[in-house]
């Protein structure tokens, strides 16, 4: 009886949570989706029902769109490949039990405690593109060294400027990942490693016949936290590059479109989509760590 | 032998890689030190002749109410959501009611949607509720989305708790309430000090709910250097000064706390 009560007592404790969550999570995307169906346009909310012509009207036609899906993949395939070589580089390095290693760690890390903000702005000025009398930045670094072949425009490179928005981003999380595998390198028993080198196995076979396939769920966890990260990301770009029709996100086209063209359903149907990109990867992934949490 | 020496070659990247990512804190640095006589682009990369703190007080008086603002959010959204955080935690590892497995990871979903797809709504519910434009409204939305990481962050914690020393305590005459409190409560702390620093980062970090739902004066930091440093208005060792000042809370955190910044990040992709 008494059991009874207090089950119900437990979930009078997380309703709040439960239905904050319900509303402004589920309720709102739910809400956010008959948008996109919808005609909203100018400041007052109109609901008539258009199905999918919101979606429909930004593959076909919409150049601004078509830039923003280049842009992300090619942010995403960078910005991923890149975080996850340098953070599984710096965790080799610093998994040999080496002086000073907890100091590297700490300072490898610590971008991560930096707003986006900060690092944009402070990117923005290491990447100017001027030349000449004006070169300064990376660029007048790279002069000063002798490094002239490393000079580049950066976010003003034609078609690939986006790119260069990259470099700031893996400085940024570059650090996590070195995280997640040095976890993952220290659950490796060294007996494994001992074993090799008995049957005269080199340094890079064993890294590349033992340690690599150990070391696979994290670079697949990592590749879906990242992943979903920059399909998501903002602030960033909008710090390194102001909003520059090249240098376009999703969540950017999403923003303008609603808060400034007050297009609300075309910026609607933008965020579904942005939705649905993000889910794809994270509900399989939510329900794999879930399951294996389960098991063990 | 031939392995211990390759070690110390290690250096070599470790060092420059050190260079790497100090190099944004060095411009940041030696540029807000700087007067307005050595701000020369063409010297940039060259330390300060001499240390002068004028760039700091200025961008702390151009900054500070935007700084302060942050503060107000950020401090009682932390407080806050790891209060819930640490309740759900536990009735959801430790007093599960039925379904409290479904509604778990649609709780976990809550932090890694685009928050885009939940801005249009979240502006005309603000608005009918008169909180758009100013801080507790920010406030509210930082502690509703908080939720989802501070409720993973204490269930796993508490999902560690053996279970008879629940058991030992109920057998004793405690109840629900009982056993949150004088139990798991008083053992909580190391995960609390982890859940309010990340908590502190992520909404000091900030910058989309704060552009979208503040007004001009309610800015927090985040927005407020984002503005200033657009364009060639304010002078760029002035930019840099402000920069440093809005990283100087979340960083200071990190320096003298990271071990638990470290497991508040790890939480975030679900490794607890």
């Amino acid at each position: 009886m008494r059991n009874n009560k207090e089950k119900w007592l437990s979930f009078l404790l997380v309703f709040p949570s439960i239905a904050a969550v319900g509303i402004f999570v589920y309720g709102f995307i739910g809400w956010t989706t008959r948008v996109s169906f919808s005609a909203w346009r100018g400041m007052i909310p109109d609901y008539t029902f258009v199905k999918f012509k919101n979606y429909v009207d930004l593959f076909v036609d919409n150049l601004r769109f078509q830039i923003d899906i280049r842009n992300t993949l090619m942010f995403t395939s960078i910005f991923v490949f890149g975080t996850l070589i340098l953070g599984l580089i710096t965790a080799l390095l610093l998994d040999q039990g080496l002086k000073g290693e907890g100091f590297f760690r700490s300072l490898y890390i610590f971008p991560m405690a930096i707003s986006y903000i900060v690092t944009g702005v402070v990117w923005r000025w290491l990447m100017n593109p001027a030349q000449g009398s004006r070169m300064s930045g990376l660029n007048l670094l790279f002069h000063t060294l002798g490094l002239d072949f490393l000079n580049s425009s950066y976010t003003a490179t034609p078609v690939w400027g986006m790119a260069f928005i990259a470099i700031p981003a893996i400085w940024q999380l570059s650090g996590y990942t070195m995280a997640m595998y040095l976890a993952g390198l220290r659950a490796i028993p060294d007996e494994l490693r001992e074993a090799a080198r008995v049957d005269g196995a080199s340094e890079f076979e064993i890294f590349r016949f033992i340690i690599m396939p150990l070391l696979r769920p994290v670079t697949l966890s990592a590749m879906i936290i990242l992943g979903h990260m920059s399909l998501k990301t903002f602030d960033l770009v909008i710090a390194v590059a102001g909003k520059q029709l090249p240098l376009d996100m999703p969540s950017i086209n999403m923003w303008q479109t609603t808060f400034d063209a007050h297009l609300y359903g075309s910026g609607a149907a933008i965020s579904i989509l942005l939705l649905i990109s993000t889910a794809v990867l994270i509900i399989p992934y939510l329900f794999y760590s879930l399951r294996k949490e389960g098991q063990s | 032998m031939n392995r211990s020496r390759s070690r110390y070659w290690s250096y070599i990247p470790l060092v420059l890689l050190a260079i790497f990512y100090l190099i944004p804190m060095y411009i940041m640095v030696v540029t807000g030190l700087k007067g307005g006589d050595e701000i020369s682009i063409k010297e940039m990369w060259q330390l300060p002749r001499t240390l002068n703190l004028d760039n700091f007080i200025l961008a702390y008086q151009k900054l500070s109410p935007y700084l302060w603002n942050s503060l107000n959010v950020v401090l009682p959204a932390a407080i806050i959501s790891s209060l819930l955080g640490s309740l759900n935690g536990f009735v959801l590892a430790k007093w599960k009611f039925k379904g409290a497995d479904v509604i778990f990871p649609l709780i976990l979903f809550g932090m890694f949607i685009p928050y885009q797809s939940v801005l249009i709504p979240l502006v005309q519910f603000m608005n009918t509720i008169g909180l758009y434009g100013g801080l507790p409204g920010l406030v509210l939305v930082h502690i509703i989305y908080g939720i989802p990481i501070t409720t993973l962050t204490f269930r796993n914690y508490y999902a560690s708790i053996p279970n008879e020393l629940l058991e030992a305590a109920k057998i004793d005459g405690a109840g629900m309430l009982g056993i949150y409190k004088d139990i798991l409560l008083p053992i909580s702390i190391p995960s609390f000090v982890v859940v309010l620093i990340w908590q502190f980062t992520q909404a000091w970090n900030d910058f989309l709910f704060s552009v979208v739902l503040t007004s001009p004066k309610n800015w927090t930091v985040t927005v407020a250097l984002n503005n200033i440093s657009g364009g060639q208005i304010v002078p760029w060792n002035l930019q840099m000064a402000g920069s440093l000042l809005a990283a100087l809370p979340t960083l200071l955190v990190y320096i003298f706390l990271g071990r638990y910044f470290l497991r508040g990040m790890m939480a975030g992709s679900l490794k607890g």
